[in-house]
């Protein structure tokens, strides 16, 4: 009798253990990475996203179409042979933690195809895509959408805001998707919503805001998250010259301060050789080269990059507008001595620029004039200005560079009212030009 | 003598009515307890205190003083020409035809715009619903459900039900790839995806759709009179059988008053939502 109850309790035990319902551990992004190590490459950079041979195609017998382009058949033979459409064929590149890498090209080319396989808003017929080291291809739904969600986010061309959305609870979307807390979600997107430049209309509809504005929403949404990888999809293509080119240099401050691994899609040359560190060119569903952009406009990879490139004339391409950044502080003309002083211990400098109350520019200063200043009592700088060389915004670098040999400051930048737009320091000049032996 | 379609038709609602009766009568009272609910409500206060009260609701709804004083004094016409009672009976049948016919329609309607099978299945179905002479409805469902209330609310229901469904499907099919894309990219799940992402920008539609079901479930309520549907339908009917012109034409102008008061507050609440 006893072994009998003994069974029996056993069983029942077993069974209670088996089916009593268990507190669910919420699977993150950190179980599916863990234990896996970022690649690095021969020079010792990580690497965040390696892409193996990707191919893509469209229609209903992919296979086929991929033997007809193994045995060397171009796209457009393919498509006109079967019904399938070639997105993408053997795609092969990586990532580098931390770079802005453009995907550039014509329309058809493939780089959006490309971007969307990266994240598999596409599925790609073959290939691998591994990112931080594990094959983000072979993730099942569950654990693709937890990536997703924690590891990377995307921008788009007209910008996807929801139209039945404030501000706030736009760029809140991706935290919500997390499950994080309204309250705490809230106080993230705001602190997002600032850092972009948008505090006070966090409480506005997106049909309010111009599309500048709309941008730095969908910007700001998709660093919420705080994610590894920010793919940008044509971001700035739909805004006009003078937006793109502030959200430009807003995305390289961004990047510079949160240090994302940005893969930015565009079809525009320009934009591609002012954001890439590298640039891949794409034609026909094929990477052409890959390189940074000095790489590509001095040594073209064949006859279609060189024919891209021609197009613009290098000097146009290289004026000081696309070197010159906005200094960190300017002092104004008015200011005693020891304000400047002060202003120039703050930022470690031995010389700053000066401008006057319109933004127009004065000159320079040294730290060792103005003591001189300080000794004698003046009350404003106006006495210590000295004059130096500046250039206007579409001065080609060459000329920039031949006035920087002649003085060791930086050389500002201004336009024809005088007005300050930025400067060129030499460091920065001399690292985008490759002209190392300057420094 | 009926052609081999119209005999199956009659041995397939001989079938459902003697194998599935049972379900049938179980629907039947779920719908004749929510019918005696929402009718008790509407008669449950005096006409003098029910029509400030629609008028306020009309101004929060509408934020329009001009439309809300329309809209009491067209209830306050049905009153003064003695129709109330039938109007409440009408807006009941009405009201609940709507409710049954949107919680039914709308997931079709998902349903149709997630599923490129189901699609057109439900379309065909969608066709044959609403072309089929309204009529046509009242023999099975007087067969199913007897005389009375509950086979109008039915036949009214399947014949109000496809615009919801059409304009849900239409809605959700319409929301811009971009967003679908953002909702994705984002790591949203199927739900999340439907419920934050979709149904919201299809809401417009959607409402459209219920719109029409609205206007749809008031012509058939006078058309279900005819099996014992109470209210205006039924005293339209009356007036027919008499030739009575005068309460014919009352009757017929309570519907149109019910009607566009309806129209103006569903109207309004869609264009508050966009």
């Amino acid at each position: 009798m006893g072994r009998i109850k003994a069974r029996i309790t056993g069983s029942v035990k077993s069974f209670v253990e088996e089916h009593r319902p268990r507190t669910k551990v919420k699977r993150s992004a950190e179980d599916i990475f863990a234990g896996i190590e970022s690649p690095r490459d021969e020079e010792g950079n990580e690497i965040m996203i390696q892409v193996r041979n990707l191919s893509k195609i469209f229609g209903r017998h992919p296979e086929e179409a991929l033997a007809l382009l193994e045995e060397g058949k171009t796209k457009e033979e393919v498509q006109n042979m079967t019904s399938n459409n070639v997105g993408l064929y053997d795609v092969s590149f990586d990532v580098r933690k931390g770079e802005i890498f453009v995907l550039m090209g014509l329309s058809g080319s493939g780089k959006s195809t490309l971007e969307r396989c990266m994240n598999r808003l596409i599925e790609p017929t073959s290939g691998q895509v591994l990112i931080d080291g594990l094959d983000f291809t072979s993730l099942n739904e569950e654990d693709l959408r937890i990536a997703r969600r924690e590891k990377m986010s995307m921008v788009f061309q007209n910008f996807g805001l929801l139209p039945h959305r404030d501000v706030k609870n736009n760029v809140a979307y991706g935290l919500e998707m997390q499950g994080v807390p309204e309250s705490k979600r809230l106080e993230k997107a705001a602190a997002t919503i600032e850092l972009v430049g948008l505090a006070g209309y966090e409480n506005s509809m997106p049909s309010d805001l111009s599309g500048g504005m709309k941008q730095r929403v969908g910007l700001a949404r998709a660093l919420a998250t705080n994610p590894d990888i920010l793919f940008m999809d044509e971001a700035f293509s739909a805004l006009d010259p003078l937006i793109r080119n502030d959200m430009q240099d807003e995305l390289i401050k961004i990047q510079s301060e949160l240090d994302k691994t940005v893969i930015f899609v565009t079809h525009d040359l320009n934009e591609a050789l002012k954001l890439g560190d590298r640039i891949a060119l794409m034609k026909d569903g094929r990477i052409v080269q890959v390189g940074t952009a000095e790489d590509i406009l001095q040594d073209p990879a064949d006859e279609y990059v060189g024919r891209f490139v021609r197009e613009v004339d290098r000097t146009k391409i290289l004026t000081a507008s696309l070197f010159m950044r906005k200094p960190k502080s300017v002092l104004y003309v008015t200011q005693g001595p020891r304000t400047a002083l002060r202003i120039m211990d703050d930022y470690d400098r031995n010389d700053m620029l000066v401008i006057d109350r319109r933004n127009h520019l004065v000159g320079m200063v040294e730290s060792d004039d103005i003591l001189k200043a300080v000794q004698s009592g003046d009350k404003d700088l106006s006495k210590i200005v000295m004059d130096i060389p500046s250039v206007g915004p579409d001065t080609p670098m060459s000329e920039v560079i031949q006035i920087m040999v002649t003085t060791d400051f930086p050389i500002p930048v201004i336009d024809g009212d005088g007005v300050l737009l930025g400067m060129v320091s030499p460091s920065v000049a001399a690292e985008t030009l490759n002209i190392g032996g300057g420094e | 003598m009926a052609s081999p379609i119209g005999s199956f038709a009659e041995e397939l609602v001989d079938f459902i009515d003697y194998y599935f009766g049972w379900l049938l009568t179980l629907f039947s009272d779920i719908l004749d307890q929510i019918l005696d609910l929402v009718g008790s409500a509407l008669t449950y206060l005096d006409p003098i205190v029910f029509i400030p009260i629609l008028m306020i609701v009309s101004l929060l709804i509408t934020k329009r003083l001009v439309m809300s004083l329309m809209i009491g004094a067209a209830f306050y016409t049905i009153y003064w020409m003695g129709y109330w009672n039938s109007a409440m009976a009408t807006l009941n049948m009405v009201l609940v035809a709507t409710l049954v016919a949107v919680v039914l329609a709308v997931p079709l309607g998902i349903w149709a715009a997630d599923s490129e099978k189901a699609n057109p299945v439900i379309k065909a179905l969608m066709d044959f619903m609403q072309t089929m002479p309204a009529f046509v409805y009242l023999i099975p469902a007087v067969i199913f459900f007897g005389l009375g209330e509950v086979p109008g609310v039915v036949a009214t229901v399947i014949f109000a039900m496809p615009p919801v469904v059409r304009l849900t499907n239409l809605g959700i099919r319409q929301v811009p790839p971009e967003m679908n894309e953002v909702a994705d990219a984002f790591g949203s799940t199927g739900w999340q995806k439907l419920t934050k992402v979709q149904m919201p920008i299809a809401m417009p539609s959607i409402m459209a759709g219920i719109n029409q079901c609205i206007m749809l479930s008031l012509s058939m309520v006078v058309i279900a009179a005819m099996i014992g549907g109470e209210g205006l339908g039924g005293d339209i009917v009356e007036a027919l059988s008499e030739i009575d012109v005068a309460v014919g034409f009352e009757a017929g102008l309570a519907v149109v008053l019910i009607a566009m008061t309806l129209d103006r507050l569903t109207q309004s609440f869609k264009e508050s939502r966009t």
